[in-house]
């Protein structure tokens, strides 16, 4: 075995909000706490990349400024909510190239209440009332419903499991169990998706050192493939948030497309996986996923939901540090935020929420661009 | 065509003007058509039409006129003001299938949810959205249920 990347290091800060703090003090914070994490410093790592979309110019570049570890090469990357995902992604390819022995990847957000207002939009798209993000979940939703058998309580317990797990996650933003009555009963967003059922933009930020190593030794989470990929021409209903589209044709999806990749350059498949972290932006979109990523076969999301594999004590447990339902998604930050649980529980450091024998993970984002990508780790 | 100049519904005060140029031609009487690209190397069209095909890559699309009927394919409502906008609420939302072979994202005037139902015939329409500073309503495109 050649050149492998290890995660040397994590670190978080919770996600949530936090008043006056600024964006580059939420990413100082969990740069800090990877650093320490790895054992190194300044002079410690030959690159850094930086994963957000709010935090304006040159972000991380301000973080790393007020750490005063600056002079080596810093790209921010925006890539929606993906973006954490291909930092990672550039990161592990910067050290697999030989171009680094040790890199720092990090993503921050500060992002503000209610519907994201993206310039992805052009503004007369958000005059004709055609900016409206849950919206096109809600189309999405609908969908799964007619070609998937999932149901309205189907994706009410999508929640309820995702929350219940978040109770044991001190980073997460709501900590509260919810029933499937109160999911149900909830504020309609846009039918079928009731408030409970989405997730809220917030504030976080988390880091990840990653560094080359000889694939010999054990013991060590490695990066096994970080995959990044776009979408295909067509799709109405695309992460591309086209205004047309062709109509509904067996076109891979960004998540399938990276997925695939990703699969393959690790030698594993959906049957290796033991804990699995992936975009659940809303109830639907966790279910989606799960078809995309293999989990089940494609229409198999309800019986997923009705066998409870992806419950925490599950065959396959699916988003066990609470998700995007019960974290929050800070955009920049939340495919790093799934690496930090994953890698704790690889190493076994996950508190309450560790699970037995963790030793292959997988984390997934899809969002705006299109852009998806898939992670899969290994120890 | 003569025009008597006491006649205000012939001659309004203000005209109403489109949310943004391009994506459909208006006319006076309130009804239009959306301008789609064609491209004659994959035969497919797209919507706002550019030069450029977003299937197959090819350059040299031309503008076309697209059907003013088409038929629901999924929806949903609109019930919170989505940021950027100072229209109206609640409003419909969906996937317009038209006979081109497109899918189409666009409002519906139809927002109570059990008005409306899969597959079911729609028609083009176009909406005020607001109002700008010269006093003039600002319309974009819609689609109707067909009745009967």
């Amino acid at each position: 075995m050649g050149t492998s990347v290890e995660i040397a290091g994590v670190g978080i800060h919770p996600f949530g909000r936090f008043g006056e703090t600024s964006v580059v003090d939420l990413g100082v914070k969990a740069v800090r706490a990877a650093l320490d994490d790895a054992g190194i410093g300044r002079g410690g790592f030959q690159a850094a990349y930086c994963g957000t979309v709010y935090s304006g110019v040159a972000a991380g570049h301000k973080v790393l400024t007020a750490l005063g570890m600056t002079g080596i090469p810093i790209v921010n990357v925006e890539a929606g909510c993906a973006s954490g995902g291909a930092a990672l992604a550039l990161g592990a390819d910067a050290i697999r190239s030989g171009r680094c022995d040790c890199v720092l990847v990090f993503g921050m957000e500060k992002m503000p209440k209610g519907i994201i207002r993206s310039s992805f939009f052009e503004p007369w798209r958000e005059a004709a009332g055609l900016a409206v993000t849950p919206a096109y979940f809600a189309l999405r939703a609908q969908r799964l419903m007619r070609d998937s058998g999932v149901t309205l309580e189907h994706l009410a317990y999508v929640s309820v499991k995702n929350h219940r797990n978040g109770v044991d996650n001190p980073y997460a933003m709501f900590r509260k169990p919810f029933t499937l009555e109160a999911v149900l009963a909830s504020p309609v967003v846009c039918a079928p998706l009731t408030l409970y059922m989405l997730c809220s933009p917030n504030e976080g930020a988390a880091a990840v050192v990653l560094r080359r190593t000889s694939g010999a030794q054990s013991g060590r989470v490695l990066v096994r493939a970080a995959a990044l990929r776009s979408h295909l021409p067509g799709s109405v209903l695309g992460e591309h948030t086209p205004m047309c589209g062709l109509p509904d044709q067996a076109l891979p999806s960004p998540t399938e497309l990276a997925a695939r990749a990703a699969y393959d350059e690790a030698g594993v498949g959906p049957q290796d996986l033991d804990v699995v972290e992936l975009q659940d932006t809303d109830s639907a979109r966790e279910l989606i996923s799960c078809e995309e990523l293999g989990l089940c076969p494609k229409g198999g999301a309800g019986e997923l939901i009705d066998q409870r594999r992806t419950d925490r004590d599950g065959a396959l447990p699916v988003n066990v540090s609470g998700g995007l339902l019960s974290k929050g998604e800070p955009l920049g930050a939340s495919a790093l935020g799934q690496i930090v649980e994953l890698t704790w529980q690889l190493r076994g450091q996950a508190g309450p929420r560790q699970l037995p024998n963790t030793k292959v993970a997988l984390g997934h984002t899809v969002g705006r661009g299109a852009n998806a990508s898939v992670v899969i780790l290994s120890r | 065509m003569t025009i008597t100049p006491n006649d205000s519904r012939s001659v309004p005060a203000t005209a109403p003007i489109p949310v943004t140029s391009g994506l459909f031609e208006l006319d006076a009487d309130g009804t239009g058509r959306l301008l789609g690209g064609f491209c004659a190397g994959c035969r497919r069209y797209h919507f706002p039409a550019g030069d450029d095909c977003p299937y197959c890559s090819a350059t040299g699309c031309q503008r076309r006129t697209l059907s003013q009927r088409g038929r629901l394919c999924l929806f949903t409502s609109v019930v919170n003001r989505p940021p950027g906008y100072s229209g109206e609420v609640p409003f419909g939302f969906g996937v317009v299938e038209l006979p081109e072979g497109i899918q189409l994202i666009a409002r519906l005037t139809e927002s109570n949810l059990d008005r409306l139902e899969l597959r079911m015939p729609v028609r083009l329409t176009f909406v005020p959205v607001q109002v700008d500073e010269e006093r003039r309503e600002v319309m974009t495109y819609a689609f109707a249920p067909e009745r009967g």
